[in-house]
């Protein structure tokens, strides 16, 4: 009796090595999964977001096409789909979904940006004799960014956050443990305490990543000028 | 390598044969009945969605500090944590710590769930849509002789919606794919009665296809309409000094 140590308590949950170690392995998962979706998210995304802008008939159908589909179903949906009709593993269908439907946001962003450039600048470009590539490099991107930049990275919040989704498909991933941890304490402040540990996790690398954004954004439009 | 692939299309194959159709057109019903479980929460979460949205909106645009702030916490909060967490959190986190919790319908757990956490993003679209007028166009109304309400109703809101309706619309798309998480709490949802018939029949294919039509066709129209308001309000700030 004198030697109990009382369990429910939440100075002995958060007090064990493993409840920690559990929330990072979680948290590995979370960010391996957004992390490689942003990544070629962020390729692709231009990649499309060209195509879409483009005037091209073919190439601009398909594109819009793709964007309009996979901006329009649930995320939950298309994971489902790549896990059990395309036969992935649970980890690899998770990437495989949200880059498919990170690409199409980011696309979108794409277009819009390149539509903000007024058309003339094109029509002054080719005058001088240069390339569509050489305007879409030099003339159209730079003037462009300053627009993409803050909508891409608040979609990488947003990337991180949707990566959650990945527990349907039995990924246990950050918010996955909280299932797991919950069922292994049962003091009512232990289970509150484990989602707001969780919440914290998320709310702390995204928040950065939105301070960042909101940094760029203003450096961004502050020196307009000196970006080309 | 090849071999696995031809595995893989010979699957692929099996899983579209006509057998696994004819399963889920045995089980249309019960699509169609998710599809309207869909549609209700999606109408009642916007439905508090936008309570919220409003009044975290008009809190955020105050001029008293205190208000702004509990305004910040609001939007800062569901913003940055993944609403799957909220969703477990409210489906099997808080029946544990708060037993009457359970008394509530399961679909209004999600309702709760989906209409907080979108509620924090139109907030941020209604502050945005009230800071866009310049104060003077109150004071220029009022000293032409209207009345608050007249001013608000001929001047202010008219031009607040141009910039506010573009992005509530986008939150009404987002907030309808987003009830798919009502599956997690079994709340017979579209997306909950497409993973059910599923699991009893192994048709993947044809279900998750039909389901995917389904929420297409839901959310297309509003984000086409998204759009042409976005067009619209692009078209009024550009000639706006006519």
């Amino acid at each position: 009796m004198n030697a109990a140590v009382n369990t429910t308590t939440i100075g002995f949950m958060l007090s064990r090595p493993w409840f920690w170690a559990s929330l990072l392995d979680g948290l590995k998962i979370t960010l391996y999964i957004s992390g490689v979706s942003i990544l070629l998210a962020f390729v692709f995304g231009i990649v499309v977001g060209v195509a879409r802008y483009s005037r091209a008939p073919v190439i601009s159908w398909i594109a819009t096409a793709y964007i309009e589909f996979i901006r329009n179903i649930p995320l939950i949906l298309l994971m489902l789909f790549c896990f059990l009709v395309g036969q992935m593993k649970d980890v690899a269908a998770a990437i495989l979904a949200l880059t498919v439907f990170t690409t199409a946001v980011i696309a979108e962003v794409v277009r819009g940006g390149l539509n903000s450039v007024p058309k003339g600048q094109w029509e002054a470009a080719r005058s001088q004799g240069m390339s569509y590539l050489q305007i879409l490099r030099h003339i159209v991107l730079p003037q462009s960014v300053t627009k993409m930049i803050p909508p891409i990275v608040s979609q990488f919040v947003t990337a991180i956050k949707d990566s959650s989704f990945a527990l349907l498909l039995g990924v246990v991933e950050l918010t996955a443990r909280g299932n797991i941890l919950k069922s292994l304490f049962s003091g009512v402040g232990q289970i509150l305490m484990i989602y707001a540990v969780i919440a914290l996790f998320y709310f702390s690398i995204n928040f950065a990543i939105s301070l960042v954004a909101r940094a760029l954004q203003k450096r961004l439009s502050a020196g307009r000028g000196s970006i080309g | 390598m090849f071999d696995g692939f031809i595995q893989w299309l010979g699957n692929l194959s099996l899983m579209f044969s006509s057998a696994k159709w004819a399963s889920l057109g045995d089980h249309l019903g019960l699509i169609f009945s998710g599809l309207g479980i869909t549609i209700v929460a999606s109408v009642l979460a916007l439905a508090l969605a936008l309570v919220l949205g409003i009044v975290f909106g008009v809190l955020s645009a105050s001029n008293w500090k205190p208000l702004r702030a509990v305004a910040r916490v609001y939007v800062e909060f569901f913003q940055n944590t993944p609403l799957m967490l909220q969703v477990v959190f409210l489906g099997f986190g808080l029946p544990i710590v708060w037993p009457q919790f359970n008394a509530v319908p399961v679909l209004m757990v999600g309702v709760i769930g989906v209409g907080i956490y979108h509620g924090a993003y139109i907030s941020e679209a209604v502050r945005a849509g009230i800071q866009s007028i310049s104060k003077g166009q109150l004071e220029a109304s009022l000293s032409q002789g209207m009345s608050y309400v007249q001013a608000m109703r001929h001047v202010v809101i008219p031009q607040a919606l141009t910039v506010v309706l573009p992005p509530l619309t986008n939150q009404a798309v987002n907030l309808i794919k987003n009830t798919s998480v009502l599956l997690y709490i079994g709340a017979f949802d579209l997306m909950y009665q497409a993973k059910s018939i599923q699991a009893a029949n192994y048709n993947p294919g044809p279900v998750y296809l039909v389901a995917m039509v389904l929420y297409f066709c839901l959310c297309y129209p509003l984000a086409f309409l998204a759009k042409r308001l976005e067009d619209r309000a692009e078209a009024a700030q550009g000639g706006g000094q006519a």
